[in-house]
């Protein structure tokens, strides 16, 4: 799966948009964690607990969103867009979006006449 | 004496909001997803997508600014047990299906109007969440803010409008 935030593919033509694909969710760490980085916050500096926080939303946002992509029987994701927000204390929601589409590489036959279609 | 009234009350209070959450919101919930994947299944030949370029052939006519919007908020119950989530740490679902409730619902709105307009596809299409009023650890139920937009136009491919 090709997954890219730019509306076009090098190398590839979008030969037919299949349409949005979403995924988001929420997490939190749990308490200690929060301790912690409320503690870090004092002196400032990175606040890991948080970092691994987004960081495993953002790729749990990623993976929902390529599975919907799967099941359109897309190749390729592109203009793909992430947006974090806070809905409750002490929890992230990480929501990412994108075009699934059917990407063939420059000069591939096409496997079947396919007219473009959105 | 004070004192255990008003823990008394509060007690009471709580009771009585996860009951509201019970009774109200998850009924109201499932008749809204309900009603989504209606009007899902309604406009499934309604295309959106979040990109300018269409493909090779495809020439976009018009071109207008649609916007779906919508503030939902939370329910007491689902409020009470998310705090619980916030001590053990994990996924929040029931605020993740609040959110995507929204984002459906806003979705929806901006094709509804799309519709209206006589057009049949919404390119370059941008979803914003916010959260709106007070949802600290120590009370409030959160709320939040869907905004759901794009342009609306109508592709057509040889002459032919898709």
């Amino acid at each position: 799966m090709l997954v890219v935030n730019t509306e076009y593919i090098p190398g590839y033509e979008v030969v037919e948009v299949k349409g949005l694909v979403q995924g988001n969710t929420i997490r939190a760490k749990h308490v200690g964690r929060d301790i912690g980085a409320s503690l870090k916050n004092l002196v400032g500096g990175e606040l890991k607990g948080y970092t691994e926080l987004l960081t495993e939303a953002r790729r749990e946002a990623l993976e929902r969103m390529l599975s919907q992509a799967e099941q359109l029987g897309a190749n390729a994701v592109v203009n793909v867009r992430f947006t974090t927000s806070s809905i409750a204390g002490g929890a992230a929601e990480l929501y990412a979006y994108g075009t699934a589409v059917i990407a063939r590489a420059d000069g591939a036959p096409a496997s079947e006449p396919s007219t473009p279609s959105i | 004496m004070d004192a255990i009234i008003r823990v008394a009350a509060q007690f009471i209070m709580t009771i009585l909001g996860l009951l509201l959450g019970v009774i109200f919101g998850i009924p109201r919930e499932r008749a809204h997803l309900r009603e989504l994947d209606q009007r899902e299944a309604a406009t499934a030949q309604f295309s959106v997508t979040d990109i300018k370029a269409l493909p090779a052939g495809i020439v976009p006519a018009g071109g207008s600014l649609v916007i779906g919007q919508v503030v939902i908020g939370s329910d007491y119950l689902k409020t009470f047990l998310s705090r619980f989530r916030n001590i053990f740490g994990g996924e929040m679902r029931s605020f993740e299906l609040m959110l995507t409730r929204a984002r459906r619902e806003a979705r929806l709105r901006m094709i509804d109007q799309a519709q209206r307009m006589g057009a049949t596809a919404v390119v370059n299409m941008r979803i914003e969440t916010s959260r709106i009023g007070q949802a600290t650890r120590r009370g409030g139920n959160p709320m939040a803010e869907v905004l759901c937009y794009g342009t609306a136009i109508v592709p057509s491919r040889g002459g032919e409008v898709m």
